[in-house]
């Protein structure tokens, strides 16, 4: 139960129109993207001010209130989802102003709840380029992306959000205001604190700005199709481009079943009979660009792809990509829930992976899509079932388990870009080691005493 | 059994639908109301999660989610942007009908659409009888625009134009025109059409005679429904509806009709739509009438462009005088759930002494949502600013839209700014251009 006196502070603080204690209110913010039980907050709290977080943290931290920071609440791993009732939610998409964008010096400030998609469209009107775009991004926030650390199709060329984090300012318990990092390309002065915020899903602090990185957008690009009659081929394609000494900035795949749920959805003409097809496209110079997707192709070939195309228009290159952005929604339709994983492999693994995948979804007689960003390992096994059938439900279960378990066994690891949150946390010690834990746990009291941020996410505490 | 787990129960009836949603959230990034208020009880995800709370009485508040959920546009962005295509206007209005049964309808509301909408002649004698007052009680705000601040109450402070003196169908009484190309139409005016802008209703009967179509037009037409049936009002909606199938079944008789025709994205819908969509609710015979007009109805742009052609057959007119620049609004009935978006800016194009400018967002929702905008006229207001903006960096002068109640929304918008800029209809301005 949240005590009066601390509404009451709260809204002296924000004013009353950005404090939510009604029943329905709460509700709303029980719950983020990942298939996991809700839990309503008791209190939730939109600062329009990012000096108001230091004061909102301090008043909540005394008070014994447990904390969750939300932006769009787009997450999928439970990072958002509060872990008690005696908990507050803190707002941050009401903080949504781009301080600064630097054409010289390429980088821009911004406060943690500006929208991703906003953010690089800001950018690219400037000239320049932010590369990360998680699938999210027409909804994610800023410090959400930092605190999952997401990724997206980008991610083999150009990194992914942890590459583009300069600097931060964020909110300790104690409300206090920490910098770390700065404007400068090189920056040496004390802990790399902005490195330790990354992907924390909220259990170090709370993120008030941040100073992004930007990149000159390359000036050309090509993209290329291939079908394969078998994975194996389409895997050794993969390492064979990197082999190569080409980085696309995307390398993407969509297996036979995906590219079967998505033409039957969309009508686009996919090869349904190939075993895997692979997007590609090379982007820079335009020299550069020619002689990469030269290369490509020729590695294709030699890797057996059974068809090779270059889409002559922007129109047609337009429509294959909707392929690929389509794989998730089309898939989603097919059932009432949708299990998304993220489980990611080293390359080389990837065919091993797939057919691992396969003997998976039918061990547990279960419907599996999987595409992903085969670039860089990070392969997206989706699940199609009904959660409410709780015999079906349980096989789920069985299944994801045994996935991370191959990736692991792999040399892979159990999220590529969705974090831990809840979801995964019972995985933690068995990717990394019981010391592990132990020193994250360490590390954690020592940021959070009384174990109020975000407690249950990832580690525990 | 307490009345909220009986409303608990019937809600249950949507869970197959409400657990299509995965919760990713992306409706955030088109819903009007939520890009007004950042609020997640004010966007779809939002608003799903709380009636599956309802269904499985995780929340008891009813009547907190009934105020939540009628926080809505019904402008269908959202649906048409789910990536796991959730039904979420059939959710939303089933959901309003239940919540309304429990909570009971609104007084003012039930008035409106029980008996004025259901009597096109009381509906018409109120108008009739407000018309003469006008000039005692408006205050001329815009060109053509006055508020009515001893109307507050109704209108909130609003601008809007001087109320005709005759409806349409006083005007032209029970009309009944031959065809000359072989296509008769029955014209589905709508109140907006018949009753405020009775322009717009003499700019399509216009064009029809022009182009030699036949024309049958009804005299006691009622309401589409479509304000009801957004109330959660469903017997006010059947009761409008059935006086409406008895009219345009008279009609149907002897197939004369090939055409239903409207100039408002909204009735259009309602008919192709939400007829379709409740017809169990009806008796057979009326079903099969529901079937027929859905068949026929189309929006008055798409058929000049899709069936009549005129932008093939017309020779390309000259420009005399000076061009005005005008922008064209996506109406989301009629981009959203119909798909007619290229049909009326084909037919502004073909009046030379406009040019056509594309505004940024131009199928954002404009705010006003029926009777969205009477009982949340804050937030109408709020969404409307973003569309003023949008329109007037456009740099046209004049804004187009292809349903009346977009029109009174934009038009009041742009007369609180006092912004010099017109508000037309497609069919207006292709009109203009004619011979009279």
């Amino acid at each position: 139960m949240i005590s009066p006196t601390l509404i009451k502070d709260l809204e002296a603080l924000l004013g009353a129109e950005n404090v939510f204690t009604s029943e329905a209110d709460c509700a709303s913010y029980s719950y983020d993207g990942a298939v996991l039980p809700s839990k309503a907050p008791g209190l939730v709290v939109r600062p329009t001010q990012t000096e108001q977080l230091g004061d909102i943290i301090r008043l909540c931290y005394e008070a014994g209130v447990a904390i969750t920071v939300r932006g769009a609440g787009s997450n999928l791993s439970g990072g958002t989802v509060p872990d008690t009732e005696n908990s507050v939610v803190i707002l941050t998409n009401s903080l949504n102003r781009i301080l600064e964008i630097n054409t010289e010096d390429l980088y821009a400030v911004v406060e943690p709840g500006v929208v991703t998609a906003q953010f690089a469209a800001a950018v690219e009107a400037k000239g320049l380029f932010y590369p990360p775009d998680p699938g999210s991004m027409s909804v994610s926030t800023i410090a959400g992306n930092i605190a999952e650390n997401a990724g997206g199709l980008r991610g083999l060329k150009y990194g992914v959000t942890k590459d583009y984090v300069m600097g931060l300012e964020f909110y300790d318990y104690k409300g206090n205001l920490v910098k770390t990092g700065s404007r400068t390309v090189k920056c040496v002065t004390g802990f790399n604190l902005a490195g330790l915020m990354v992907a924390s899903e909220g259990c170090m602090g709370v993120i008030s700005k941040a100073i992004l990185k930007l990149v000159p957008p390359p000036k050309a690009s090509k993209a290329l199709t291939a079908e394969f009659a078998n994975v194996q081929d389409a895997g050794n394609a993969v390492a064979g481009i990197i082999a190569a000494h080409v980085l696309p900035c995307t390398l993407e795949l969509l297996d036979q079943n995906t590219l079967k749920v998505v033409e039957a959805d969309q009508k686009c003409g996919l090869p349904v009979n190939a075993a895997a097809m692979l997007l590609i496209e090379v982007d820079g110079h335009p020299a550069q660009v020619a002689d990469d997707a030269a290369r490509v192709e020729e590695v294709l070939k030699k890797c057996g792809a059974t068809a090779v195309h270059v889409p002559g228009s922007a129109e047609e290159k337009n429509k294959l990509w909707t392929a690929r952005r389509m794989a998730l929604p089309a898939l989603a339709r097919a059932r009432p829930t949708c299990v998304l994983e993220d489980a990611t492999v080293p390359r080389s693994q990837i065919p091993t992976m797939l057919a691992k995948l396969d003997e998976i979804a039918k061990k547990y007689n279960l419907m599996m899509g999987t595409f992903g960003h085969a670039g860089d390992g990070n392969l997206h096994p989706t699940i199609l079932c009904d959660k409410r059938d709780k015999e079906e439900f349980a096989r789920v279960e069985a299944a994801v388990d045994e996935i991370f378990d191959v990736a692991l066994k792999l040399g892979g690891t159990l999220s590529g870009e969705h974090g831990i949150g809840t979801a995964k946390a019972k995985w933690m010690e068995k990717e990394t080691s019981k010391g592990t834990i132990d020193f994250c746990r360490r590390m954690r009291r020592a940021c959070d005493p009384d174990g109020l941020l975000n407690a249950n996410k990832i580690t525990g505490i | 059994m307490s009345d909220i787990t009986r409303l608990a129960t019937k809600l249950m009836k949507l869970d197959d639908k409400l657990c299509g949603c995965m919760r990713c959230g992306l409706c955030q990034s088109v819903c009007p109301v939520f890009g007004a208020t950042m609020k997640e009880a004010d966007v779809s995800r939002g608003k799903l999660a709380l009636l599956d709370n309802l269904a499985h009485e995780i929340i008891k508040d009813a009547e907190a989610v009934d105020e939540k959920l009628n926080r809505c546009l019904l402008c269908g962005s959202c649906q048409a942007n789910c990536p796991s295509g959730v039904k979420i206007l059939d959710i939303f209005m089933e959901a309003r009908n239940l919540l309304t049964e429990y909570r009971g309808l609104n007084p003012i509301k039930k008035l409106v659409f029980r008996q004025l909408l259901t009597h096109p002649e009381l509906f018409s004698a109120a108008m009739r009888a407000a018309a003469p007052f006008q000039g005692i009680v408006m205050r001329k705000k815009g060109a053509k625009t006055y508020d009515m601040p001893l109307m507050s109450k109704l209108i909130g402070s609003r601008h809007i134009a001087k109320l005709p003196a005759k409806s349409l169908h006083a005007t032209y009484g029970e009309l009944r025109t031959p065809s000359s190309c072989g296509i008769t139409v029955l014209f589905f005016a709508g109140c907006m059409a018949d009753k405020y802008y009775t322009s717009v209703g003499e700019a399509c009967l216009k064009v029809l005679k022009h182009h030699g179509v036949g024309v049958v037009m009804p005299t006691d037409l009622t309401c589409c429904g479509i304000p009801a049936l957004a109330s959660g009002d469903r017997a006010g909606f059947v009761k409008e509806t059935e006086k409406n199938l008895a009219v345009i079944a008279k009609e149907l008789i002897g197939g004369g009709v090939d055409y239903i025709l409207t100039p408002c994205g909204s009735c259009t819908a309602t008919l192709k739509e939400w007829w379709p969509h409740y017809a169990m609710e009806f008796i057979p015979e009326d079903r099969k009438i529901i079937e027929t007009v859905a068949a026929k109805v189309m929006d008055i742009n798409q058929f000049l462009i899709d069936v009549l052609h005129v932008d093939q057959v017309e020779a390309p007119a000259q420009a005399h005088g000076n061009v005005t620049k005008v922008t064209f609004h996506d109406s989301c009935h009629l981009k959203k759930s119909l798909g007619v978006a290229a049909q009326p800016r084909k037919l502004i194009k073909q009046n030379p002494n406009y040019e056509l400018v594309e505004m940024k967002e131009a199928d954002r929702c404009c705010g006003c949502g029926g009777s969205f905008t009477l009982f949340h006229y804050d937030l109408s207001k709020k969404i409307g600013q973003r569309k003023r903006e949008n329109i007037v960096n456009s740099g046209a002068s004049a804004v187009a839209s292809g349903c009346p109640a977009c029109m009174m929304q934009l038009s009041d918008m742009l007369s609180q700014n006092e912004d010099a800029v017109q508000v037309k209809h497609p069919i207006e301005i292709y009109a203009e251009m004619l011979p009279n």
